[in-house]
Parts: structure tokens; C-alpha cells; sequence
């Protein structure tokens, strides 16, 4: 996703329903890519709800200047909620890739970009025994299979930005999505 | 209660400007400005210490004639105005001026939430009953029936008690006083100054030219007469019948409490963070 | 701020950078009232000003804030208050009083949709002309209108030095995307940064004007508490601040209102322009759409078509003398702005006497419903226009 050498901008959008802490998640990206020095911006579109509600957050990354700071066509669309990817996924790239959580993402529409689908929420209550930290969990996985910032910094992101008696949990949750998207690559090289 | 020689007070007025002043023959509000000067040369405070500020209306005239830090703000927000003051300068003595409309109708949102506070301001509400300023129309505190520009056929709104008001809302020293009992009032006044914490003192006071021509009340004399016979101490209140307190009301001193101020409270909020700050630039 | 951080690159929200680049002029008093999307510039200024000997307060309305921030400068103080539209138009009346009385203060406005509590999540540009007439009366006004979070710090620091500077209530507009987004940025190094102060008068105080006689806009203040014991009333008034309705007088002080505005417009304005040297398009357009104009500056030159973007950092006085330089040569003009149509009427107005202005072209482009223009829109209409 990210050569060397060379300029990209990759536009990523972070769906689902308020609550689910997807602008929390896009401003720890967006921190991890100040980290390793690239231009970043982090826009969201929130209603009236804390909790519940259509919840979006918009990261663009890239090593070059960039000035639109919404994301319009994604590299990469992140889905927790049904509602979020079928509203959404008509703008993702062919050459995209679509991370959906089929917990609630029960109806995974037919793209041309690539698709991982894991139920995320479900594995966070199995292993973690809550849902609160799917956030990075997902964010852990979809960092793994694009590498668009680099784990160091997306630790050390998550260590700067969650309250210190969460930080345990979630860099355990972290670590779980690192190993999602290892075994997904390692399944694929078997193939 | 010491009597202030009227000369006294000309040190405290502005006479290169802009007398002779708006008010009308036989406004109160020269007494209650001269009680308000007798209040400050009795507690020698500093001219240079001294705030005043007003909103809009014929009391809130006042402070261009005085020689203070003065400020004549707008509508009905002369609280706010003087709370930004009294924040950036606790040390400052911040009086308020306000009539019955500037006070309790249009500034009353912020005339509660400073008695909420009780941030150290004195406010001295000068209650004439009518809006003089434009001519006559009815305020919080016309009585029931009596008649203004805007009530031709007799006021049918309830009345504000502005000392019962100033006291749900949590203000600490609350009084109440007439222009008559000058000498009270210049008693209260000082009371109010001394007092740390947010301080109301209510001044009963006449309006011949319009309110009292409005409402055959008789001459300026006369309408000072009413208020000598109707304005009584609060225990003389209380022993009254029931009969003889309809057309009566209180004067006298109704709560003085101490509590928190709220500017003290804000410096000790800071002066624990500048500590905490210090404590922890040491450890670097 | 400590100085440690000013060379590092940091993920700042607009909102944030407002506050702190306020916190780096000197602002030493905010007075606010919670509404969305300004709150955030409360928030952080309730912890940070406290720690560094300032005050903050959350008064009862927004009429409070502003009169509590008035309040304040005359006592001394550097002082902001924050709002939205609503909020906003609550405190014209204080703006005004602000103004009349010369009086130091900065009021944000972080636009949303409107009218009435319209979209309260949503960005908007449509309080362009609220921030120049929304006040009664003729009164000045200097509004300044960033498009980035780095932006947001400077012209909160550049605010507070013109509202110092000028003696007036300075408008520093956001909108709901550029208040609540977050960029990388590296803050400039406060030592290099010029900050503006209150020079104060050594006369004696029988001789202090708290009002100049003549244009000169820098000139000795007092406040409150410094011995010097002046007027200050909304009435039109003379020279030492006492009221009056003396023709000559009041006419002297309304000229002097206008004319340290109109007199200095090259010290207040400033414009950005991109790519206008061989423009044969221009794009005019400011705040958060702007940035989507430049997108589209640079999707049409990779198609060949010469367009370029004109941007005003100071919306209030209008750039109107630079803007015709600009525009000189340009037949066709795009302005996208959210709103039904604020900045155009302006731009007209400006442009409406140049000799050959009836074949120039000057193209609408609005939308109001809570989304942002995009630049593949402004794109399409560049290509419609061409």
C-alpha cells in the first residue's frame, strides 16, 4: 500500500454507529501517522447522539500536500455496522479494500476491491470479555494487512491516547488484531 | 449613622462635565447617588479603587457623574459586565446600579446567576416602579392596577419582590431601604460594601414626573410622605394585622450571611494548580 | 505553551489550535456559554487558563459572555469568548457596544447550518455577512476566516493582536469541519511571533483622553484601576468618553470608527493566491471550502484547463482593491462558498465598476444541506464553464 519512494495518499473512512469509537480510533491512526512524519488529516461527521446514530471518522494519509481534508473515493473503508457499508461502499475504490465486522455486517456486498470480514465485536467479547475495544482492535488488523502507518507508532499512539487503566486492555486488543491479519496472510500463502 | 457634609460629596462627583444631570425634579436618584458617595467617604475607600457600573435607564445615569471607574453598558447587563471586571480585579470594589426594568425584567437571567455565584458585587437596585427612561411603561414591579403607558387599563401583572428574588437565588446580603430613610440607606449601603460576597440593596424611591402623574400619587414631597408612612422595620411589619399590612411593605436588613465568594474561591483554584504545576516542573 | 513543543509536529483539532494560539497572544480572560461545535475552545481554555493566572468562567448566555469579556478588557485583560450561530447572534448587540466604546475583545464564531438551531453538527458559511452587519448601526469590523488547523493558531494570535491594536471587537470565524478536524502541524516559534500590547499613558489623569482626537490608532489606554477614573458608555460620546449629542462632536467620532478601518487596510488584509499568474478561471473562495477549491485547482491543471484560486485570510474589510488587481484579466470566476450566496454579492459589489465588467462572467456555487462542496463538484463545474 505503501512503497517507497514514491507519493500516495490513501483516503480511509472509519464506518459504524456512535459510541463504537471509530473517531477515537481515526484520531489514534491519524496521531500514528504524525509519528512517523507523514501529512495527516482527520475529519468525522457525528448527529446529535453520543451513543448510537450513523458515526463516521475520515483519515488521509500521505506523504505529499494534500488539501481537500474529507475523504471522497476510499483506499480503505472500515464497516462495523450494516447500515454504515451499504452506505457507504459505493465509494470505495475498485483497487480498495473493505474491512467489515460480521457481527452486525451480516450482508457483504459484491465489490471489486478485496474484503476481509471478521467478526470483530464477537472475538473482543470472547477474548477481552468486552466490546469497547473492537475500535483498535480493528484498527490493529486493518493497520497489519495495509501497513499504511507503522505498528511502533500506532502502539505508541494507542499508549499517548487511552486512559491509563485502559491501556493494558487495549494494546492486548491491539496485539489481537496484529494476529487476525497475520494468520489471514499466512492462510493466504498456504493457499 | 455619621453625617457626611454635603461638600464631602463633591469630592467624589465629576464637575467638569456634564452637570447639570438628566434627572428629572424630584428624582430619588440624586439622594441615593449622594447616600451611595456618603457610604465610600465614610469607609475612605480609594476613588481609584472604585468601579461603578449601570445598564440602560434613568438610575443608570448615574455613574458618569461620579469620579470612579465608571461604565454605562447596555440593557440589562450591567451585572455581567461587572462580574468580567470584579474576575480580572478581585481587589477592586464593584458597585452596580440598576433600576427595577434594568434589573429584574431584561437583566434578570443575570442577576440570579450572580446571586447563584455570589461573586463580592454590591447591586443597588433603584426601584421606581415604571420605566421613567421611555416615558412610562409598566415594570416587574408596577402594583397590580395602577396604571402606565403600556397598562392603560390597570397593571394585571404580580409584582417582583426583588429582596425575595435576590434571596432564593442564593445572594448573601439582602436589604431594603427607601430614598426617604436616606440616612438608612447610606447605613445599608455601607453594610453592603463591607459585606464579601454578592450584596443587593433595594432603594424604594419616587418618580413624581411620570409614575407618580401617571397615578395621581401627588408632588415629589408627597410621594416621599408615602413612603415614610408605608415603608416599615421589619418587626413593626410583623406585629401588624393583617388589615394594616396590605398597603405596607418592609425596610430593614433581610439576610446576612457569610459564604464562599466566588472570586476567592477562583484564586484558590489557582493558586492550588500554580502549586500543583510548580511541584511538578521541579521533578523534570 | 512550553517551549519545548513549539518545534514538534503535533495532531491538533482547529478548535484546540484556536484556543491555544489565543493562550500564545496573551489571553489572560474567556468568558463562554456551551454550544456546539465552538465547545471544545471552552473546554481546553477552563483547564489551561486557570494554570497560567488567567480566568475562565461559563456565564449564563451568550449575552453575558460577551458583556463579561467587555467587562474584563476594560479591567486590564487580553479576552475572548467563543460561540455558533445562534450564540452569535445573541451577542451582536455587545459586538457593537464593543466597538463603540473602542474596546478590546476577540469573538469566535464556529459557523453551523442555519437559520434558527439548524444543523448543529453540520459546517456552514453562512454567517459571512452576520460577522460584517450583524450589529445595528454603521460599525467596523475586521473578520478573519482561516482554512487550516495551523492556520486557526495563527489568526487566533493574529485576532487578539488587531483587536489590541485597533481597539475593537475582532470576529475570528471557523465552521463545523475546520473547528473539529485534526492535522499535523508544527507551531511556530512563539519567540519569532510578534504579540501586541496596551500601550499605557504616563499624562496626568486629568489630562487622559480615553478617546483619541484624531486617526492615530495606537495610542496610550488605561484601564480600570490605573488611576485614571474614565467613562465609558455606549452613548455617542466625546473625546473623554462623556456622552453627547452634539453634532460636530458625534460626527467626529463616527468618522474616526470608520476611517482607523478604511485607513489601514493593507495592515489588516491578507489574501492567498494559487496558481493565478496565467489563470484563465479563477476560483474565489475562503474557510473550509477553499481547501476543496485547491483540490480542484490542481485536478484541472493535470487536465490542461489554467484555473487558479483567490483567497481571503480577512474577510472584513473586504480585499476589494487587491481582488481587482487579481481579477483584472479574468472573464470567468467560480465562487463555491455554504451559504445561498454571501461572498458573491460582495464580490460583485466590488468588480461592478470596472469598465468592461457586464462580460464578466460570475458563476454561483452553494450548498446548504450540512455537506461539504467537494472538488470533483467544482471540478465538473470548471469544465461546464470552460
Amino acid at each position: 500500500m505503501t512503497p517507497n519512494n514514491k507519493t500516495f495518499k490513501n483516503e480511509l473512512r472509519l464506518s459504524g454507529s456512535g459510541g463504537q469509537g471509530l473517531i477515537t480510533a481515526g484520531i489514534i491512526l491519524a496521531k500514528a501517522a504524525v509519528i512517523d512524519r507523514l501529512n495527516v488529516t482527520q475529519t468525522q461527521s457525528y448527529g446529535p447522539e453520543s451513543r448510537g446514530g450513523a458515526s463516521r471518522a475520515d483519515v488521509i494519509i500521505s506523504n505529499t500536500d494534500f488539501y481537500y481534508p474529507e475523504a471522497t473515493n476510499f483506499d480503505i473503508l472500515l464497516t462495523l455496522t450494516q447500515e454504515a457499508c451499504d452506505k457507504y461502499v459505493v465509494n470505495l475504490k475498485s483497487n480498495g479494500i473493505l474491512i467489515a465486522d460480521n457481527t452486525q455486517v451480516k450482508s457483504i456486498p459484491l465489490v471489486e476491491a478485496k474484503v476481509y470480514e471478521y467478526p470483530f465485536t464477537d472475538i473482543a467479547i470472547k477474548k477481552l470479555g468486552t466490546a469497547l475495544p473492537t475500535n483498535i482492535m480493528s484498527l490493529g488488523f486493518l493497520v497489519k494487512i495495509t501497513n499504511i502507518v507503522s505498528e511502533k507508532s500506532l502502539k505508541e499512539a494507542v499508549k499517548n491516547s487511552v486512559k491509563s487503566q485502559y491501556v493494558d486492555l487495549n494494546m492486548k486488543a491491539l496485539r489481537l488484531g496484529f494476529k487476525l491479519a497475520e494468520d489471514n496472510m499466512k492462510n493466504k500463502e498456504k493457499k | 449613622m455619621k453625617k457626611i457634609p454635603q461638600k464631602e460629596i463633591h469630592k467624589y462627583l465629576r464637575h467638569n462635565k456634564k452637570f447639570p444631570h438628566v434627572w428629572c425634579p424630584g428624582c430619588s436618584n440624586g439622594i441615593i447617588l449622594a447616600t451611595i458617595v456618603r457610604a465610600v467617604s465614610e469607609l475612605g475607600y480609594e476613588k481609584d479603587n472604585m468601579a461603578m457600573v449601570s445598564g440602560i435607564g434613568c438610575s443608570s445615569r448615574m455613574p458618569v457623574y461620579v469620579d470612579f471607574n465608571t461604565l454605562h453598558s447596555v440593557h440589562g447587563r450591567a451585572i455581567a459586565y461587572a462580574t468580567g471586571i470584579k474576575m480580572q480585579r478581585p481587589d477592586m470594589k464593584v458597585v452596580v446600579v440598576t433600576g427595577d426594568g434594568d434589573g429584574t425584567a431584561i437583566g434578570g437571567n443575570h442577576f440570579i446567576h450572580a446571586a447563584r455565584r455570589n461573586i463580592d458585587l454590591t447591586v443597588i437596585v433603584i426601584n421606581n416602579s415604571i420605566y421613567g427612561m421611555t416615558g412610562g411603561q409598566y415594570s416587574p414591579t408596577t402594583p397590580f392596577g395602577d396604571l402606565s403607558t403600556t397598562t392603560p387599563y390597570g397593571n394585571i401583572d404580580p409584582v417582583f419582590d426583588i429582596c425575595e428574588l435576590a434571596m432564593g437565588a442564593g445572594a448573601t446580603f439582602v436589604a431594603r431601604t427607601t430614598a426617604y430613610h436616606a440616612l438608612e440607606a447610606q447605613d445599608f449601603i455601607k453594610q453592603a460594601f463591607e459585606h464579601k460576597g454578592f450584596s443587593v440593596v433595594e432603594v424604594v424611591s419616587a418618580c413624581p414626573v411620570i409614575y407618580g402623574r401617571l397615578n395621581k400619587k401627588g408632588d415629589a414631597p408627597a410621594m416621599m410622605e408615602d413612603m415614610k408612612k408605608r415603608a416599615f422595620p421589619i418587626q413593626a411589619f410583623d406585629k401588624l394585622s393583617p388589615e394594616d399590612k396590605k398597603d405596607k411593605y418592609k425596610r430593614g436588613i433581610f439576610r446576612k450571611e457569610e459564604k464562599p465568594e466566588y472570586t476567592a474561591q477562583y484564586a484558590k483554584l489557582k493558586q492550588s494548580l500554580i502549586k500543583q504545576e510548580g511541584v511538578a516542573d521541579d521533578s523534570e | 505553551m512550553s517551549k519545548k513543543k513549539t518545534s514538534k509536529m503535533v495532531l491538533m483539532q482547529g478548535n484546540e489550535a484556536i484556543a491555544r494560539g489565543a493562550l500564545a497572544a496573551g489571553l489572560n480572560f474567556f468568558a463562554g456559554y456551551p454550544i456546539t461545535p465552538s465547545t471544545e475552545i471552552a473546554e481546553i481554555l477552563s483547564v489551561e487558563l486557570p494554570k497560567n493566572n488567567g480566568s475562565f468562567i461559563q456565564m449564563e448566555d451568550e449575552i453575558a459572555s460577551i458583556s463579561a469579556i467587555i467587562g474584563a478588557s476594560l479591567a486590564g485583560a487580553k479576552t475572548m469568548t467563543a460561540t455558533s450561530g445562534p450564540g452569535f447572534s445573541l451577542m451582536q448587540e455587545g459586538i457593537g457596544f464593543a466597538k463603540m466604546t473602542e474596546t478590546p475583545c476577540v469573538v469566535v464564531n464556529v459557523m453551523r447550518g442555519g437559520p434558527s438551531t439548524g444543523l448543529p453538527t453540520k459546517p456552514s458559511q453562512a454567517d459571512i455577512m452576520q460577522s460584517r452587519w450583524g450589529s445595528h448601526g454603521d460599525n467596523p469590523a475586521i473578520v478573519l476566516y482561516p482554512n487550516s488547523v495551523l492556520e486557526s493558531y495563527e489568526l487566533a494570535i493574529r485576532a487578539i493582536n488587531l483587536a489590541e491594536k485597533y481597539r475593537t471587537c475582532v470576529v475570528l470565524l471557523s465552521d463545523e469541519v475546520l473547528g473539529h478536524m485534526r492535522e499535523a502541524i508544527t507551531l511556530p516559534d512563539l519567540s519569532k511571533v510578534k504579540i501586541v500590547q496596551r500601550i499605557k499613558p504616563n499624562v496626568p489623569p486629568e489630562w487622559y483622553k480615553h478617546y483619541p482626537d484624531k486617526q492615530k490608532y495606537r495610542t496610550p489606554v488605561a484601564s480600570y484601576g490605573e488611576g485614571y477614573r474614565f467613562h465609558v458608555t455606549g452613548l455617542a460620546h466625546d473625546s473623554y468618553g462623556y456622552p453627547t449629542n452634539k453634532s460636530s462632536e458625534v460626527g467626529v467620532m463616527m468618522e474616526r470608527l470608520k476611517k482607523k478601518i478604511t485607513h489601514h487596510v493593507d495592515d489588516l488584509i491578507q489574501l492567498e493566491s494559487f496558481m493565478m499568474e496565467d489563470a484563465k478561471i479563477a476560483l474565489f473562495s475562503a474557510g473550509i471550502i477553499s481547501r476543496a477549491a485547491k483540490e480542484a485547482v490542481v485536478l484541472a491543471r493535470r487536465h490542461g484547463i489554467k484555473v487558479g484560486l483567490l483567497r481571503p485570510l480577512t474577510i472584513w474589510p473586504f480585499p476589494e482593491e487587491a481582488i481587482r488587481k487579481y481579477f483584472a484579466n479574468i472573464k470567468t470566476i467560480i465562487v463555491p462558498e455554504l451559504n445561498q450566496g454571501q461572498l458573491i454579492l460582495q464580490l460583485k459589489r466590488s468588480l461592478q465598476d470596472i469598465s468592461d465588467h457586464r462580460h464578466r462572467n460570475i458563476i454561483p456555487m452553494q450548498k446548504n444541506n450540512g455537506l461539504l462542496i467537494n472538488p470533483e463538484e467544482i471540478f465538473k463545474k470548471i469544465k461546464e464553464v470552460r
